[in-house]
């Protein structure tokens, strides 16, 4: 019996730091993105609020709590009041199987450092990813204005188009580690990082990852110079803030799944296993933000190009490949 | 050749960023820093006094009717000594656009602007400035022109006494 509230505690105890972590990050990455973007434009960023602008995350979930939360006339009001959670909840919800440690020693038992250790991981991730492009989708239609269904449907056809190299682009993982399990993939890759041995599938899986995330270059439902904002154009106050925090908590997330599959997760030298999590985490949002700062948005069509004619095949081919070396191999 | 191209147009704008990074950002942080205004920068209004200590303003409208957004208003009267003077004089501010039209059509440049232009504040009434608060204590930009003391004007002195006038022709003294 205590066996069991022993479990069920460190559980919770797990939710609650996931939950803490990822909501404090998704907080300050907001911050670090603009003072870093604004740093790459010769500006300084937010720097107001608090010591260097660190007090600007709670200025604007003040800002974003107190304003007005409108639903337009005419819009399908369950739809739009529902869309916003969806993106939030399914961007944390992909957290649940991902392992951000080493197992530890707690009270003379073995805790994996993952809420669960799915033998399945890798699909769940694809499933519940895929969710994700429901709540622009659903957002965009129940605002009933051009720009958000222009945008919704932007993001429905990129989600289609990226999101088969996404799967694509790990199975040679899976067949390097030999297992779905999230968990399998980091332990194999404690010699070698799988960057390192397959970088094509790195290549293309980062850029399904900033496709996924809709970010620049991809961020096409966005697009808040030809599109006003999208998805989010009729979105106000706090459910425009869940669109906003889930964009970054889907930074977090894709960023430890980029770590995960092939930076080595928590594998590495003299530091501490979760620190090395972090740090590699932290890298890969840094190099988003690096990203969204030097590039351009892709054109519409580009964008099919790019999914459909290069990193489609380009995967199948890496399959191929990979296949006959591990086969080589033995 | 296309190909490089594209290679070369992807990565240098991240070599751009990065070191636009750790160059010195050019903004101006307002209320610390100050920027340095041209000197013909226009901002507020300001009714300046002649060399003599008197106000230059002779209540003419001339500068309430040039003004496009007719936020100057005033009322004209005349001193014992023949003096125009405003007995009021009033500027909306929360109108006025700071085009500097007022101080062009002003004859004795009694109206002119000035570089301060931090007039931002939450009561609308207390933008409206009253003629004590216009009225300054020095000259503006001019420090020698005094309207009264130009030729043809007999307030301040008699006609033909003024500066670098000539006395009055008698015009009895020059028939035949």
């Amino acid at each position: 019996m205590s066996d069991m509230l022993v479990t069920l505690a460190l559980i919770l105890g797990k939710l609650l730091f996931i939950f803490g972590v990822v909501l404090f990050m998704a907080a300050y990455l907001v911050l670090a993105e603009r003072k870093i973007l604004g740093r790459m434009q010769l500006r300084y960023g937010p720097n107001r609020v608090g010591p260097f602008g660190l007090m600007q995350p709670l200025a604007d979930v003040i800002k974003l709590l107190t304003k007005e939360d409108f639903v337009p006339a005419r819009a399908d009001k369950w739809l739009f009041l529902i869309a916003p959670g969806i993106t939030a909840v399914t961007a944390l919800l992909v957290f649940a199987v991902i392992p951000f440690g080493s197992p530890l020693e707690i009270f003379g038992r073995q805790v994996p450092l993952v809420v669960v250790d799915l033998n399945i991981g890798v699909l769940y991730f694809l499933g519940v990813s895929s969710m994700a492009v429901y709540g622009v989708v659903l957002g965009g239609w129940a605002s009933n204005s051009k720009y958000s269904l222009l945008g919704g449907v932007r993001g429905l056809s990129q989600m289609v188009s990226y999101e088969l190299s996404l799967g694509l682009s790990l199975v040679p993982v899976i067949m390097m580690a030999r297992s779905f399990s999230l968990t399998d993939i980091v332990m194999a890759q404690q010699s070698i990082p799988f960057v390192l041995l397959n970088p094509v599938a790195f290549g293309v899986f980062f850029i399904c990852v900033l496709a996924e995330s809709n970010r620049i270059p991809f961020d096409l439902p966005e697009a808040e110079n030809e599109l006003v904002g999208g998805f989010h154009t009729e979105y106000s106050g706090m459910r425009f803030g869940l669109f906003f925090v889930g964009e970054y908590i889907n930074m977090v997330v894709l960023g430890s799944l980029v770590t995960v599959f092939f930076l080595g997760g928590w594998n590495g030298p003299w530091l501490p296993p979760l620190l090395w999590f972090l740090f590699k985490v932290l890298a890969v949002c840094a190099m988003f933000i690096w990203i969204r700062a030097s590039m351009p948005r892709l054109r519409y069509d580009q964008l099919m190009n790019l999914g459909w004619k290069i990193l489609l095949p380009l995967s199948l081919v890496n399959i191929l490949v990979t296949g006959a070396v591990l086969l080589g191999l033995g | 050749m296309h190909v490089i191209r594209g290679i070369r147009g992807t990565f240098q704008p991240f070599w751009v960023t990065l070191r636009n990074m750790f160059r010195k950002p050019v903004t101006i942080q307002y209320p610390e820093e100050k920027q340095q205004l041209p000197e013909r920068y226009r901002a507020r209004l300001i009714l300046t006094r002649d060399p003599d200590g008197a106000e230059r303003c002779v209540a003419c409208h001339l500068c309430s009717a040039a003004c496009p957004v007719d936020c100057i208003s005033m009322q004209a009267t005349e001193a014992e000594d023949g003096r125009r003077y405003a007995a009021w004089f009033r500027i909306n501010f929360t109108r006025c656009i700071f085009c500097g039209l007022c101080t062009e059509a002003c004859p004795t440049l009694a109206i002119q602007v000035t570089a301060d232009f931090e007039l931002a504040g939450r009561d609308l009434l207390k933008l409206v400035y009253e003629k004590e608060d216009l009225l300054v204590d020095h000259c503006g930009n001019n420090n020698s022109y005094n309207f009264y003391r130009q030729s043809g004007i007999g307030v301040a002195a008699p006609r033909g006494t003024n500066p670098g006038e000539t006395p009055p022709a008698d015009v009895k003294d020059l028939m035949p």
